[in-house]
């Protein structure tokens, strides 16, 4: 019996892998399927598989419809994953790099209470940071949604353990040549984490491109929507635009499928650090 | 903090494997004390770092625990202290008890599903020759899309209620009628819906760490164990899954943590305009503690909430670690 299974086996997985591709994939085509076509296409039980006449109006009804604020909130998303993931990256790594390099006494402690941070999780305590940032006047603002987002102390984590493991060598000739710890910093060791900030900045990017539940809490008012925002208040109002709202996902997902497929060696990369070392 | 004479090894030892002394500080630099300068620059370096976690962790959960033992509707003000007033209360709302019990329903499907498919699709893809990348690709892509857009095509396209939805039309030509799926309770079909789209989300990233995981078991044992004859399930049993031992842990950790969070797809799938989230068949912790803060304002309620959550959050990892021994061998 183990030789029989074993004779089928290849092809048997060759066929379980492109059915499951083909599955993984499929969304994706329906929600261009869907963007493409119109309400009376959409609910009728006949099945098409790619609309006779491609409705591309869907999408510049998208944008020319003032009560989505669509162009807006993709704006908006574009700014604050623009400034979060380069921002807290950099961040981590300057501080991460202090933590394994610069020996000051109390280092430790200071550490201690950055891992400690980590303990709590992150989007239970979106009452906690609403009232910090509320009190502070971040309702309704861009900077309310972006700067709860730039203090990533699992990345500090990631940044110190990387910079331990940097060779010390390189670093002391740099020392020779007159470099004070700002110096080795900014012209040695920044230069040489260019895989590692890539990782984690595309992550950061995803995440904040992606976030809901902060933006949803922080800006009610549309000026400062973001594209999930936008898309799921459409998504939850009372008229039902069948194409419209699938129009909406594309433009939204389509920056981040794009630099997925652009930049994947290093978000394969960032996803194995950040989950293995966690 | 680092005693300088403690580290004695020879330098050209040292070289080959920098990890070794983590602690250790450059060795140029050992017999300098901590002056203004190196002061001047860790502060520098690590100020906005501390200040940021300060305000945004330390304060926020300190001034919250205060609200959460006061009356604080409608303000962030402290002053009127309720004492435990507002623990009573939420422990005993059915509300955020009911949403508990759903939310360990939720995370006992999806963490096991989850894992097992992650783990397979790991496997497979690592047995993958021709055309790996892309296979590769397809599975993780989805981890591109929020969980709104997700919902937007699960809600309205694969799980709509209407005949042409596309779980119905499948359906269909088995001769099933046409249900709609988010809101027939009795069997409790939303399930389904809410599943599949957090495993077809997600099980791309597990993957990608299993695939690391994997990438790391040393060749020799591999050819050693089908010297020996392993092969298949037993090899799997015996010696890969033991060697994927660390990743088991830290993905189900990282999997637990996110499905007590859930938030986002219970949000899209099930509000409504007009209703919000009141007439949703499943509320999670978090929906319930969105609706008393921001619907009804109540931050002391939703502080005791957020401190109750994050308590069983953190017991749980902490059990879980204990009993996985995670963490053991580490600095």
């Amino acid at each position: 019996m183990t030789t029989l299974f074993k004779r089928l086996r290849p092809g048997a997985r060759g066929l379980l892998v492109g059915v499951l591709t083909v599955l993984f994939l499929t969304p994706f085509y329906l929600m261009l399927r869907n963007a493409l076509m119109d309400t009376k296409g959409l609910t009728s039980p006949e099945w098409t598989w790619w609309p006779a006449q491609m409705h591309w109006e869907n999408f510049t009804a998208l944008f020319s419809d003032p009560t989505l604020h669509m162009g807006q909130a993709l704006g908006n998303s574009l700014l604050i994953a623009g400034i979060t993931a380069p921002l807290s990256t950099l961040l981590a790594s300057a501080a991460g790099y202090a933590f394994a390099r610069i020996p000051v006494p109390g280092r430790g402690a200071l550490l201690a209470l950055v891992i400690a941070t980590l303990m709590i999780p992150g989007s239970v305590t979106f009452v906690p940071t609403f009232v910090v940032v509320g009190s502070m006047g971040g309702v309704n603002t861009l900077w309310g949604v972006i700067v709860p987002g730039l203090f990533n102390p699992f990345a500090v984590l990631l940044f110190r353990n990387f910079y331990l493991q940097f060779p010390a060598e390189i670093e002391e000739a740099g020392r020779l040549d007159g470099l004070g710890w700002l110096g080795l910093y900014r012209r040695i060791a920044l230069p040489s984490s260019g895989a590692m900030l890539a990782s984690l900045g595309a992550l950061a990017f995803i995440d904040s491109w992606n976030a809901f539940l902060w933006p949803l809490v922080i800006g009610q008012d549309p000026s400062s929507w973001t594209a999930q925002i936008a898309l799921s208040t459409f998504l939850t109002s009372q008229t039902i635009n069948l194409p419209g709202l699938f129009a909406g996902a594309v433009v939204t997902i389509a920056p981040l499928v794009a630099m997925f497929l652009i930049a994947q060696r290093y978000i394969v990369e960032g996803i194995a650090t950040t989950g293995l070392k966690g | 903090m680092n005693a300088p004479t403690s580290d004695t090894t020879e330098r050209s030892e040292r070289a080959g494997r920098p990890a070794a002394t983590p602690r250790g500080p450059a060795p140029a630099r050992r017999r300098r004390p901590a002056d203004l300068r190196t002061w001047g620059a860790f502060a520098l370096l690590t100020a906005p770092m501390l200040i940021g976690l300060g305000i945004f962790k330390y304060v926020a959960i300190g001034w919250s625990f205060l609200l959460s033992l006061s009356n604080a509707h409608g303000t962030i003000a402290l002053g009127q202290w309720v004492g435990l007033d507002n623990y009573r209360q939420l422990l005993s709302d059915d509300t955020f008890r009911s949403s508990l019990g759903k939310i360990l329903l939720f995370t006992v499907f999806i963490v096991p599903v989850t894992f097992v498919v992650s783990l397979g699709l790991a496997l497979l893809v690592n047995r993958v020759r021709r055309g790996r990348a892309v296979v590769r690709t397809a599975f993780l892509i989805p981890t591109a899309v929020s969980y709104v857009a997700a919902s937007l095509v699960w809600k309205m396209c694969l799980f709509n209620g209407l005949p042409a939805g596309i779980a119905n039309m499948v359906g269909g030509w088995f001769g099933m009628d046409s249900v709609p799926w988010l809101q027939t309770t009795d069997p409790p079909l939303y399930w389904i819906v809410l599943v599949t789209l957090r495993l077809w989300l997600q099980v791309g990233f597990y993957m990608v760490l299993f695939l690391a995981g994997l990438q790391a078991i040393p060749k020799e044992i591999d050819e050693a164990a089908a010297l020996d004859g392993a092969t298949g399930f037993r090899k799997l049993m015996r010696i890969t899954l033991p060697m994927l031992r660390n990743t088991s842990v830290a993905v189900l950790m990282l999997q637990f943590i996110a499905a007590f969070q859930a938030f986002d797809e219970f949000y899209n799938l099930f509000s409504s305009g007009l209703s919000g989230t009141a007439t949703a068949p499943v509320q999670t912790p978090l929906v319930y503690l969105y609706n008393t803060s921001m619907g009804s304002q109540n931050y002391g309620l939703g502080s005791a909430g957020a401190f109750v959550l994050t308590a069983l959050i953190v017991a749980v990892t902490l059990i879980q670690g204990r009993l996985t021994g995670f963490g053991k061998g580490e600095e």
